[in-house]
């Protein structure tokens, strides 16, 4: 009868793997000892890998702040690259905890896919690249033009939207991945390059000339880039979201990766709470005291984290914009910890 | 144990226990199988379901009646942005059957051609026929795949300094773009004439195999029923005054407006899926051809027949029947290679599959269609060559 086993083994077991996502998700990671974090597969400034094989980027600096909080440590976090395509699916099989990879908060992609976004860590908008040698000054003389984009994400309804609303003919080229886009648009099979502007300014980096290319003024629609979890698990939806809002309020309070143990001492109540003097709120989450410490002390906040790999001092130069805090004109703005 | 087996002999044929006897057991087994695959499908398919529903995702079909809202490069149905996701899926079905057509008609062809060619004694003849099969089988589709695309479009001019071939033909980096007949009232008369001109074609051929059979008299039937096919039309096009005018390109700012276009992805695949599939192809023709007993040579130079009519008449219809079964599997491998078109962006049923499954977040029903569509129509194409194999089958007596 050993025959018959086997496959009422294998039956069993591909029965029991339906439950499994569906656990706690704080406890899995405390379990398993890291956080999974799904990323691009490869924007630079958001989340790229350096020849060395570490992950950098404003994306990748959600994840580290997460595992900083829940582990204090900001290396205890796996990356996996994921396109366009699959990263919704590999969210929601619990293949990855997190996907933080520049991902557009839509109504549909709220309600439809069983997902939670837990912030905005970076108000982008679509825009469009062209040569300078073509002389163009604005998106509306854009009428005939070839455009090249990647599939699989929201830009390729916008761009057709926006050509339909102005009255312009559009032949629209898409590509798999953003690297074949930039060498079709590279080789002349497009005029035009439109994406997410972040996404622009990093494309633009990995052409044969990028000071013969021009990003153009127009911002042809909202793209609220931010983490996304699982729906159904409302602490890890607290955790992550809280994660930022730390990053964002840290830098409204003055507290860098510089002063942070410094910041300790202070007789602020609020900078106090925050960094789990006073009060309990890390508890609350499910995670020590100390957690917002941990963040800042090893990823360091909001503002550090946008300098270090979009800011006008990287190759992406990158202005604050409308990313800059609500105190100084932009959007950015964190609920109080109290 | 051994007083058991001694006593059943003795009535007449040896009983077994049921447990012992061969073919319940066989039966046991493989009922069991069957039960233990359905279960495991049907647990897997609920998984599924239970799985969906949790994380809140909404499965059915109803997302296909809903507007696409993105544009399509190359569509053989009139399509815009404001089409359904299901007309979307059709213009990539087409789009994908189009390559899948185009190519395997051209890598018979290539393929033929170049298998013969290894054969020839033609030395430098034989030699290149070599080296395009082994170069080409032996880089990844994949490679020559980019390797066309990008190396042609960088060699084309942008459309300002497009090549003109005259006549409105135009070639730039945006592709082949020709002018576009218009069809008038009375064009249908062109059409009809096409028709009559096919069928009359093939009951001539019919016919003229008849002739030969009763009578040994030859036909020149390929040239007449060209002829009819093509000659008709134009006769009719002159009887009716030419009822069709041309829709002529022409370069309005950065694009050529008007006439219709061939794209350079559409090129691309299409070249590499055939030239690639092509040298497979030759391997298979020339095993086929190698396979045919040499004395069946002997014997028509015998009977004095000449090369062309010894190959054509003699060796390939007996190859033909070594060289099916292989070439039913490089046609399937080719059409489901030209799902390597979402790297060019080429539209093909993948690639706007994918637009489509991002959009509306239904992974499970998009990769379910694809893989019901690409199995349909594999299915379809092998059961066609099989009906073709044991039609050219050898019929023994």
């Amino acid at each position: 009868m050993k025959r018959v086993v086997l496959p009422v083994v294998v039956g069993a077991m591909l029965g029991m793997t339906a439950t499994a996502a569906n656990a706690d998700t704080l406890d899995d990671i405390k379990a398993k000892g890291h956080v999974q974090c799904g990323v691009s597969q490869g924007l630079p400034g958001f989340s790229n890998p350096d020849s060395s094989g570490n992950w950098t980027g404003l994306d990748v600096d959600v994840c580290r702040g997460v595992a900083a909080a829940v582990f204090g440590d900001p290396e205890a976090v796996k990356f996996s690259p994921l396109s366009a395509k699959e990263r919704f699916t590999a969210l929601s099989s619990g293949e990855v905890d997190i996907l933080s990879r520049n991902t557009t908060w839509t109504m549909g992609r709220d309600t439809a896919l069983g997902l939670n976004f837990a912030g905005v860590n970076y108000y982008d908008g679509q825009g469009f690249m062209v040569r300078k040698s073509l002389g163009v000054s604005s998106a509306l003389e854009l009428s005939g033009a070839s455009v090249c984009t990647n599939t699989g994400t929201t830009t390729e309804l916008n761009v057709s939207d926006y050509f339909r609303t102005n009255n312009m003919d559009l032949e629209l080229v898409q590509f798999e991945k953003a690297d074949e886009v930039v060498a079709a648009y590279d080789s002349g099979r497009c005029d035009v390059y439109t994406t997410d502007a972040s996404g622009l300014y990093a494309q633009r980096l990995k052409l044969e000339d990028a000071t013969k290319h021009v990003v153009l003024p127009e911002i042809i629609s909202k793209e609220p880039l931010g983490p996304v979890v699982r729906q159904g698990d409302d602490n890890w939806f607290n955790i992550v979201k809280w994660v930022h809002f730390a990053m964002v309020n840290a830098e409204e309070m003055g507290i860098t990766s510089a002063n942070v143990e410094e910041m300790k001492g202070s007789g602020n109540p609020a900078i106090r709470r925050f960094l789990g003097v006073e009060g309990s709120f890390g508890e609350k989450l499910g995670l020590n005291n100390d957690w917002a410490a941990n963040i800042i002390a090893s990823v360091g906040n909001y503002a550090e984290s946008f300098e270090r790999n979009v800011g006008p001092a990287t190759p992406l130069k990158i202005e604050r914009g409308v990313n800059a805090l609500w105190s100084a004109g932009g959007l950015q703005y964190a609920p109080p910890i109290r | 144990m051994a007083a058991q087996e001694h006593m059943a002999s003795a009535d007449g044929p040896p009983k077994v226990s049921l447990f012992n006897d061969p073919k319940i057991r066989g039966l046991f087994y493989q009922v069991l199988l069957i039960v233990t695959v359905v279960w495991i499908g049907y647990s897997i398919t609920m998984n599924a379901a239970t799985n969906l529903a949790k994380q809140g995702l909404a499965n059915g079909w109803k997302f296909l009646g809903e507007s696409a809202g993105f544009p399509v490069t190359q569509s053989l149905i009139e399509y815009s942005a404001a089409s359904s996701y299901q007309e979307a899926l059709v213009v990539g079905f087409l789009n994908t059957v189009l390559v899948g057509v185009f190519g395997i008609f051209i890598a018979t062809i290539v393929g033929f051609t170049v298998g013969i060619a290894r054969l020839s004694k033609n030395w430098v003849v034989a030699k290149m026929a070599t080296v395009y099969v082994e170069i080409l089988r032996n880089i990844p589709l994949l490679l020559q795949i980019f390797f066309w695309y990008f190396a042609v479009l960088r060699a084309l001019p942008s459309p300002k300094n497009s090549i003109e071939f005259g006549a409105g033909v135009f070639m730039n980096n945006r592709g082949l773009i020709m002018p576009k007949p218009i069809w008038e009232d009375g064009a249908g008369m062109i059409g009809i004439a096409a028709i009559i001109g096919f069928i009359f074609a093939i009951g001539f051929s019919i016919w003229a195999k008849k002739q030969q059979a009763e009578t040994g008299k030859q036909y020149p039937s390929f040239s007449i029923g060209v002829l009819a096919f093509i000659g008709l039309p134009i006769l009719a096009a002159a009887a009716t005054n030419f009822p069709f005018t041309f829709d002529m390109p022409a370069l309005k700012g950065f694009n050529f407006k008007g006439g219709m276009k061939v794209v350079p992805e559409f090129v691309a695949l299409l070249f590499a899926l055939s030239i690639y599939t092509a040298s497979f192809i030759a391997e298979i023709v020339r095993a086929g051809i190698l396979a045919v007993d040499h004395g069946q040579t002997e014997a028509a130079n015998a009977l004095g027949l000449q090369r062309g009519p010894i190959l054509r008449l003699i060796i390939i219809p007996q190859a033909m029947r070594v060289i099916i079964p292989p070439l039913t599997s490089q046609y399937l491998n080719l059409f489901k290679n030209s799902t390597l078109a979402v790297a060019i962006a080429y539209p093909d049923l993948v690639s706007v599959g994918g637009t489509i499954l991002n959009q509306t977040g239904q992974a499970i029903e998009i990769i379910g269609l694809w893989m019901a569509i690409y199995l349909t129509v594999s299915i379809l194409t092998s059961m066609f060559m099989n009906w073709y194999n044991s039609h050219i089958a050898m019929s023994e007596r």
